[in-house]
């Protein structure tokens, strides 16, 4: 399937959050992988074509992931 | 200056409760002008339409809102009228403020097209024009009226804002300046970096990722103009490339703008003259 770039974009997200997650501690690293996944979940039901809506949800992605990759954080629940 | 002047403009219009209680003149106090039951004047009421975009939604679409304020009531600046709503009307609105005289910065806004500190905008007072308030132009909005300035933020570290020196003092305690060396600097620290000139430049809104901006370069102009500065050649290495500095056509949107009455196109020249001689 061709993929647009936006696609792409949200799949290199979730993929950049998983890599992260292996950083972590070996017990906390199923924490951080369920909650990447549940936070992309949570906006599941939204219309493909709403990209403005999509894009602002790519950039609080990017946040929350430079907070989380932080080396202080340990563990999440 | 201009902070100085609406204070004392303030302060000038409301004698009596200063007199009364000068030490519960807080913010709060600020927002609404008591009315004395005696005399009722004809309530004098402006339309306010104000941006609201909630991230908590991110499906729903930012929309315009709809207050209506009696001037009578409300002091005598857009932030009065802001908190006054804030207060009295809607507490879901969400903006910042702070210092309410234009020290600050935390308050720029596009009111009416033009972008300003509400703090430094008197409420215009023909009634029968409304009012538009959105957030700083060409900036992700946090919510409502409330830009993310992190890549502002980012510009102007990437600029070293602090004085850079090696060697030591002469005397062996501070780095003294003549007067005239001091003189360079006005018109130059007084910039409280509110964002309000570079969100207004047309050719910041196109590379916001690479050019820096009319205010990051008016600091950075302030530190090169800076004679107790050591690093002046390292500062204009790091400007000198086709996007760093170069990308402002002199279109003075900055200028025009600025809520304090400074010159960002003319620092952003005088880098120029100093890159090219």
């Amino acid at each position: 399937m061709r993929l647009s770039g936006l696609q792409r974009d949200v799949l290199s997200l979730y993929r950049k959050c998983l890599r992260e997650s292996r950083k972590k501690d070996a017990i906390a690293r199923p924490h951080f992988e369920s909650f990447a996944r549940q936070e992309f979940e949570k906006s599941i039901g939204l219309d493909k074509k709403d990209f403005s809506t999509i894009e602002f949800l790519l950039r609080k992605g990017h946040r929350q992931l430079e907070m989380y990759s932080s080396p202080g954080i340990k563990d999440i629940r | 200056m201009a902070a100085r002047l609406t204070t004392r403009a303030f302060t000038g219009l409301r004698p009596s409760l200063r007199m009364q209680a000068p030490l519960s003149l807080g913010l709060r106090s600020m927002a609404s002008v008591a009315s004395t039951p005696s005399e009722e004047p004809q309530p004098k009421t402006k339309i306010f339409h104000i941006y609201r975009w909630n991230p908590d939604e991110p499906a729903s679409k930012p929309r315009m809102q709809t207050y209506t304020l009696d001037l009578n009531k409300t002091g005598p600046m857009m932030l009065d009228a802001l908190i006054r709503i804030k207060n009295e009307v809607d507490p879901t609105l969400t903006f910042r403020r702070s210092c309410r005289e234009g020290i600050c910065g935390s308050c720029a806004m596009n009111i009416d097209g033009v972008n300003t500190l509400a703090c430094l905008c008197r409420i215009p007072t023909d009634t029968t024009k409304e009012t538009k308030i959105y957030p700083l132009p060409h900036t992700y909005v946090v919510k409502d009226i409330v830009p993310d300035l992190t890549q502002f933020y980012k510009q102007y570290k990437s600029i070293k804002p602090y004085l850079q020196h090696s060697t030591p003092a002469p005397n062996g305690k501070e780095y003294l300046q003549s007067k005239e060396e001091r003189k360079k600097l006005d018109g130059l620290y007084e910039c409280i970096l509110c964002a309000c000139c570079s969100t207004s430049c047309p050719s910041y809104w196109w590379n916001s990722e690479e050019y820096l901006g009319p205010a990051v370069l008016l600091q950075s102009y302030r530190w090169l103009a800076d004679s107790r500065d050591e690093k002046k050649e390292e500062r204009k290495a790091a400007l000198d490339n086709s996007m760093s500095l170069y990308r402002c056509h002199t279109i003075l949107n900055c200028s025009r703008t600025c809520p304090k009455g400074l010159n960002p196109g003319l620092a952003i020249a005088e880098i120029k003259k100093e890159m090219a001689f």
